[in-house]
């Protein structure tokens, strides 16, 4: 898949923006991750010639923090927290219940219904686990009960707009 | 009002003084509006709050104010009223009429709305008098309750930068770290190292030039208390940090904050902002000679830069591989130059520390552990949320004094502290006193704060496996004790849980866990078996009934669960029959409804959803259940 000129320009001109020295690089990254959805192939490479870098060394930067991703996800997402105390408050059987209700696992996408699945470590919001972000919104108290609302929800929503 | 830039020290004095003469007589409604209060609705109720004042009119008699954290994080969201300091739990938007009308309106107190105690049904009104506050000592703490992050003013009214001032005024930079060091604070990230003494290393250390960092990296899962201090009040944080600056002939601190916080970084970024746009950071700091500047560092998720080392590299643009220390950063750090490192946490205390002096800050604590610290008292008790205490309070103390004891009546048999680096100490541990020393001797660590409250509900070989897959998936990978130690351990307890383990394993999870501790590069692999091994010192019987009796005390681990259906209970209301995603509920022509155990997968639900009035399914040990089918289990 080509990028678009536009993305291509946003790349050229977030790497610009910044000072060609190394400590940037996260910053960089973070811009197009956020913008783009994931850290395409051409960003690698307009910033390890940026950099003066190997583009090698720009990917094991990469792929070493799981903020940043190499594909493009889907436009929903959803996020179980599996920090200690949502681990014993039952994290872990809400993130088994969404695996099977979207038939995938954690860090993988459900194109169909446009839902990707991610657990994260921990949110810091420990005191109100378990702990669901769906679509940058964080859901407090979650139970094995609300998993397949919130699944609904998406996927209502998202017949809708197509509807439009 | 919008402060232009102080030019001189005198400036800010004579700012200060205009800001102490502006008495306003409105009542104040402080509501809870960090991370967990929006999560839980905080904005909603802000709306609802300022759409009825307007209704009622009564926009000249009240302030709303959007605060940080007010700690009794179950209770979200939640408002304070002052100057009464009345507190306002888990408010809906249909309570703000009666509490605007109640509270505003007619100056009394919403009895109606205030917090109620779950077993005493006793109302409690003020702050002071709630049980969960009561034992605390919040100096860090207490300005969350009415504090708006957003606001200099509001620091500055609340005695912000009158430390940096005082030490600019003296000019006499070792004498702070003298101060520091009187005092005995030590690092709040875990390790418990002296901070004066950091600092004097690093000042000593020849160089051209040194930096600072604020290792905001928090990546204990179950512990936000560095989320708190961020979100609530930052510009105590960057004084602190400014503070250090001066003391240690810094020009540059980095503030390092990982991205799974963004309302912390928004509140940080603002914050530097306005600082040097009103000459608290830049060249010239308040007119004196003295430059520093702040750099915010946004972490990309990897659990490994809460390390020093490895969190230098993240700053450099480097892939965050911890280093072989000596050298440590206080004397080879950023770009190889003289680098203190040190909590959010600890550099919140400077400020305090510096206007207070040391002898206030220590007359709390123990002989080895002076001042407070911050707790995140979370898991199966009754009051969750951020606290802070002595240090030497028995841990026992702060679950059934300020946590309530446990949640749902069921034993409380452990607390976890120190998350994957820690480890879990049994009920009777809990009259021990929460040191540095006392933790670490009994096999845990301080940590940063997290204390996880563990019932008769949690697996213990469940929790270490937790704690062991996270430390797998988060070595970095260079070293081969921490990279294929941490997968072993995770390999042997699986076999445990699934029924398959032998007690030699138990001896072989030590082995494993005793080169790890050894030869392990970093403190992640030298302390990421801590949770087996605390486990194992304490909580044995329940490893060897996994193995032995095949049977988890808990119920947790799947392998030795089931559920059933008891006839006698179920109203045969079919709500089982329709969630259960594997088909194995089955109802017969006389509506009775049963589980077919071949089909189970263990997951729970049908256990969920049937209604509590009936409650009539129930979670048996498989081999109960096998013993009533006359078939013998099969684990392999």
């Amino acid at each position: 898949m080509r990028l678009t000129a536009e993305k291509v320009k946003f790349i050229r001109e977030s790497l610009r923006a910044l000072p060609p020295e190394r400590r940037y690089l996260i910053q960089f990254l973070h811009q197009v991750q956020t913008e783009l959805g994931y850290v395409p192939e051409e960003a690698l490479k307009e910033a390890a010639s940026y950099y003066s870098l190997n583009p090698s060394e720009i990917f094991g930067l990469l792929t070493f923090y799981s903020a940043f991703s190499l594909e493009p996800h889907c436009r929903h997402e959803i996020v179980v927290c599996q920090g200690t105390a949502c681990h014993v408050r039952g994290s872990g059987s809400i993130q088994a219940e969404f695996s099977r209700l979207l038939g995938i696992r954690a860090g993988e996408d459900n194109y169909e219904k446009d839902i990707s699945l991610k657990s994260v470590n921990c949110l810091g919001c420990c005191a109100i686990g378990p702990v669901v972000v769906v679509d940058g919104e964080i859901k407090a108290k979650v139970d094995l009960k609300q998993v397949e609302k919130i699944v609904r929800q998406i996927t209502s929503e998202k017949a809708k707009n197509e509807n439009k | 009002m919008k402060i232009s830039k102080f030019k001189s020290l005198k400036e800010l004095d004579s700012y200060r003084v205009e800001l102490g003469s502006r008495v306003s007589n409105k009542r104040l409604i402080s509501i809870s509006a960090a991370s967990c209060g929006r999560a839980a609705g905080a904005l909603e109720i802000a709306s609802a709050l300022k759409r009825s004042i307007e209704e009622a009119g009564l926009e000249e008699k009240v302030q709303l104010k959007l605060t940080g954290c007010h700690g009794f994080c179950q209770f979200e969201p939640n408002v304070v009223i002052f100057p009464e300091k009345h507190f306002y739990p888990n408010l809906r938007p249909q309570d703000i009429p009666l509490l605007v009308e109640k509270a505003v309106l007619k100056g009394e107190a919403a009895e109606e709305l205030a917090f109620k105690d779950e077993l005493s049904h006793k109302r409690y009104l003020t702050v002071e008098e709630l049980p969960f506050y009561k034992k605390q000592v919040r100096r860090l703490l207490d300005a969350h309750l009415d504090l708006d992050p957003d606001s200099l003013d509001d620091y500055l009214k609340a005695g912000g930068f009158k430390a940096l001032s005082s030490i600019l005024k003296k000019n006499d930079p070792i004498q702070i770290i003298d101060l520091i060091s009187a005092s005995g604070l030590r690092g709040r990230g875990g390790a418990g190292f002296p901070t004066g003494l950091k600092w004097r290393l690093a000042r000593e250390a020849k160089a051209d030039r040194r930096y600072l960092i604020c290792n905001g990296d928090e990546g204990d899962p179950g512990a936000y208390m560095d989320r708190g201090l961020l979100e609530s009040n930052p510009f105590r944080v960057l004084e602190g940090m400014i503070i250090g600056g001066y003391a240690l002939g810094a020009e540059k601190g980095f503030i390092y904050i990982r991205q799974e916080y963004p309302l912390a970084i928004e509140k940080i970024e603002q914050a530097i902002g306005i600082l040097k746009e009103t000459g608290f950071l830049g060249k010239g700091i308040l007119g004196t000679d003295f430059s520093f500047d702040l750099e915010l560092v946004r972490g990309a998720g990897a659990f490994v830069c809460g390390e020093e080392t490895a969190l230098i590299a993240s700053i450099e643009g480097r892939r965050p591989f911890p280093r072989q220390k000596p050298p440590f950063p206080v004397i080879k750090g950023l770009w190889g130059k003289p680098t203190v490192i040190n909590n959010v946490e600890t550099w919140a205390n400077i400020p305090l520390i510096i206007d207070k002096g040391p002898d206030w800050f220590s007359a709390l604590g123990t002989e080895k552990s002076k001042g407070t610290k911050i707790f995140s008292l979370v898991g199966q008790v009754r009051y969750t949320g951020l606290i802070e205490v002595p240090l030497g309070l028995t841990i026992g103390e702060i679950i059934e004094e300020i946590g309530g004891g446990s949640k749902n009546g069921r034993k409380i048999k452990a607390v976890q502290i120190g998350g994957p680096s820690g480890g879990c100490l049994p009920a009777s541990k809990f009259n021990l006193p929460v040191d540095y020393e006392s933790l670490s001797e009994s096999g845990t660590i301080m940590g940063s704060g997290g204390m996880i409250v563990i019932d008769d509900s949690t697996c213990l070989v469940d929790l270490a496996l937790y704690f062991l897959r996270f430390a797998s998936q988060e070595s970095c990978g260079q070293c081969t004790p921490c990279r294929l130690g941490t997968r072993q351990l995770v390999r042997i307890l699986e076999k445990i849980t699934r029924g398959q383990g032998q007690l030699k394993d138990l001896e072989l999870l030590e082995k494993t866990a005793w080169t790890m501790q050894k030869a392990s590069l970093c403190g992640l692999g030298r302390t990421a078996a801590n949770p087996v091994l605390s486990g194992l010192r304490y909580f044995r019987t329940e490893f060897e009934k996994h193995i032995v009796d095949k049977e988890c005390p808990a119920m947790v681990c799947k392998s030795f669960t089931a559920y059933v259906i008891e006839a006698e209970k179920c109203a045969g209301c079919q709500l089982c029959l329709k969630g259960c995603p594997a088909g194995a509920i089955k109802i017969d022509p006389h509506k009775v409804l049963t589980i077919d155990q071949d089909r189970c997968t263990v997951c729970g639900l049908c256990y969920e959803v049937c209604p509590p009035k009936f409650s009539a399914i129930k979670k048996i040990s498989r081999k109960a259940l096998e013993k009533e089918s006359g078939k013998t289990p099969d684990f392999n």
